[in-house]
C-alpha cells in the first residue's frame, strides 16, 4: 500500500462557516521530509486547512490521519496530537505574560510534565537552533516581529513535532525581518523535518517546497512540483497568480 | 474637653478597625474566591451556567447593600435555620454582594485577552483548563487589579451598614461613645480619619503589587 508511506493524510475534507463554504473538498497527502507550500488567493481556506489538520477548527466532513492515526474525532485525545502538529501563527500568538524561554518551557511542563530544570535545558536548546538563545529572558513585547516568530518555532519545536504547520508565518513581517524567519525554516526543511506551510512567498516556496498546492474557493485547483507550476501550470487562473508574482519580483 | 474625651475612647474606637478590616478581608477572599469562577462560568460555561450567574449577578448588583443585609439577616439565614453572630452575616453578605461585582471585573478582563493565546495554548496540547490555568489567568488577573483595586475601598466604606446589625465595627463604636459621652463632631472626625488612613494604606499596598507583578509592554501596569 502506497499509503503507508503518508505521515499526514487528509482526505475529503470539507468545512462552512455559515453559508460560507471555505473548504469544499480538499485532500492531501505528504511523505515524511515533505515540504508542502500552500498558495492562492486570500480567502480561499488555506488557513482553515491548517486549522482542520490539528482540529483547531472542527471540519465538517472527512478525515485526516497522522501517521495512520486518526486526528479527526479523537476527542481528549487530540491533546496528544496537537503535540505532535506543532503549529506556527501568522501572528505569533507568543504568551505575552511569560519571557521568550518560559514560552518555550512552559507546555514541556504543562503538558508533557517534565521537570522544570529539563524543560529549561530542552527551551535554551531550542531557542539556540532559532538564534534567539541571548533573548531568552525577554519579553515579547521586547521582541522584534521576525525574533517573536522565531521563538514561537522554537515552542512549536519543543514539543517535538513529527509536522509542522505554517500559516503565513512571514505575512506580518517586512522582508529584512521575514529573510530571518525564512532562513529558520530552511534550516528546518533540512533537517527533514515535514512541513506544510501557507505562504506568499513564492521565493520560499519555490526554492524549498516538493510540492505546491495552488488553492482557490476552497479546492486545491493545481498542485505539482514547483517547476511543474511555474514553468507550465494548467489552470488558468494559477497562471495569472504566478504571472503576477513574477510581475512584482522582477 | 472633647479632646480629652476623644483621647479616652481612642483605644475602644481603635479596636473597632479589627472587626472592620476583618470584615473587609472577608469580603474580599469571598468575593475573588466566588467571584473569579462566576466570570469564568460566564465566559466558558454552558447556556444555563451564564444564565444562572447572570441572574446572580442582577440579583446582588440591583439591591442596596442595606436591603441586603437585612433581606439575609432578618429573613434568609433564620429561614435557613441558621443563627450566625452579626459579623459572620456581614462578612458573607458583603462576601456575596462583592462577588457580583467583582465577577464583572474579573470577566471583562478575561475577554479581553486575544482568542490567539487560547489558540496558542491549544495548539501546544494544552486542555481547555490548563490553557485557561496557565495562559489566561495569568494575563487576566494582571488586568483585572487596577479595577479590582477599587472594590478595597468600596467594601471598606460599604462595611460601615453592617452598623445596622450591630457589627462593632467603627462606626458602631464612634456611635457608642457619641452615645455616650455627647462628644459628636470630634468622634466621628476620628472614625471618619480612620477610614481614610486605611482606604490610602489598602490602595497603596494594591499599587505596589501592580508594579511588583507587572511585565514589561503588558496590561496597563507594563510600561
Amino acid at each position: 500500500m502506497t499509503e503507508e508511506k503518508y505521515i499526514l493524510r487528509v482526505e475529503n475534507i470539507k468545512k462552512s462557516f455559515g453559508t460560507n463554504e471555505v473548504l469544499k473538498n480538499v485532500s492531501v497527502n505528504v511523505k515524511k521530509g515533505e515540504t508542502v507550500c500552500f498558495i492562492g488567493p486570500s480567502g480561499t481556506g488555506k488557513s482553515t486547512l491548517l486549522r482542520c489538520i490539528n482540529q483547531l477548527t472542527i471540519p465538517d466532513s472527512g478525515k485526516i490521519f497522522l501517521n495512520d492515526e486518526e486526528v479527526t474525532h479523537a476527542g481528549p485525545r487530540i491533546n496528544y496530537f496537537r503535540q505532535k502538529i506543532g503549529m506556527v501563527f501568522q501572528n505569533f500568538f507568543l504568551f505575552d505574560h511569560l519571557t521568550a524561554v518560559r514560552n518555550v518551557e512552559i507546555a514541556l511542563i504543562k503538558v508533557k510534565k517534565m521537570k522544570p530544570a529539563m524543560a529549561r535545558e530542552k527551551a535554551i536548546f531550542e531557542l539556540k537552533q532559532v538564534g534567539m538563545a541571548e533573548w531568552a529572558e525577554h519579553y515579547p513585547a521586547e521582541l522584534s516581529g521576525g525574533q517573536a516568530q522565531r521563538v514561537s518555532i522554537a515552542r512549536a519545536l519543543a514539543m517535538d513535532p513529527d509536522i509542522m504547520l505554517f500559516d503565513e508565518p512571514t505575512s506580518a513581517l517586512d522582508p529584512e525581518l521575514t529573510r530571518e524567519v525564512l532562513e529558520v525554516m530552511k534550516k528546518l526543511v533540512q533537517q527533514g523535518m515535514t512541513m506544510l506551510v501557507v505562504t506568499h512567498e513564492m521565493g520560499f516556496a519555490c526554492s524549498v517546497a516538493n510540492k505546491i498546492c495552488f488553492m482557490e474557493h476552497g479546492l486545491i485547483k493545481e498542485e505539482g512540483t514547483p517547476s511543474e507550476l511555474l514553468n507550465n501550470p494548467e489552470f488558468e487562473r494559477c497562471k495569472a497568480f504566478i504571472g503576477e508574482f513574477r510581475e512584482y519580483s522582477q | 474637653m472633647a479632646l480629652e474625651i476623644l483621647i479616652d475612647w481612642f483605644p475602644y474606637l481603635l479596636s473597632g478597625i479589627s472587626l472592620t478590616l476583618g470584615l473587609v478581608a472577608a469580603a474580599l477572599i469571598i468575593g475573588v474566591g466566588l467571584g473569579l469562577p462566576l466570570a469564568l462560568g460566564q465566559v466558558y460555561g454552558s447556556l444555563p451556567v451564564k444564565t444562572v450567574i447572570s441572574i446572580y449577578v442582577w440579583f446582588f448588583r440591583g439591591l442596596p447593600v442595606l436591603v441586603l443585609l437585612f433581606l439575609f439577616y432578618f429573613g434568609i439565614f433564620p429561614a435557613m435555620g441558621l443563627d450566625l453572630p452579626a459579623f459572620y452575616v456581614g462578612a458573607v453578605v458583603l462576601g456575596l454582594w462583592g462577588a457580583a461585582y467583582q465577577s464583572q471585573v474579573f470577566r471583562g478582563a478575561i475577554q479581553s485577552i486575544s482568542e490567539g493565546q487560547m489558540t496558542a495554548a491549544r495548539s501546544l496540547g494544552m486542555s481547555r483548563f490548563q490553557a485557561i490555568r496557565s495562559v489566561i489567568l495569568p494575563q487576566s488577573m494582571r488586568i483585572a487589579l487596577p479595577g479590582w483595586s477599587n472594590q478595597y475601598p468600596e467594601i471598606l466604606t460599604e462595611s460601615s451598614v453592617c452598623y445596622a446589625i450591630g457589627v462593632a465595627e467603627l462606626l458602631t463604636r464612634s456611635s457608642q461613645i457619641v452615645s455616650q459621652t455627647y462628644v459628636t463632631m470630634p468622634i466621628y472626625l476620628a472614625c471618619a480619619v480612620i477610614f481614610i488612613l486605611l482606604s490610602y494604606a489598602g490602595t497603596t499596598g494594591i499599587h505596589m503589587l501592580e508594579k511588583k507583578i507587572a511585565i514589561p509592554g503588558f496590561g496597563p501596569g507594563g510600561s
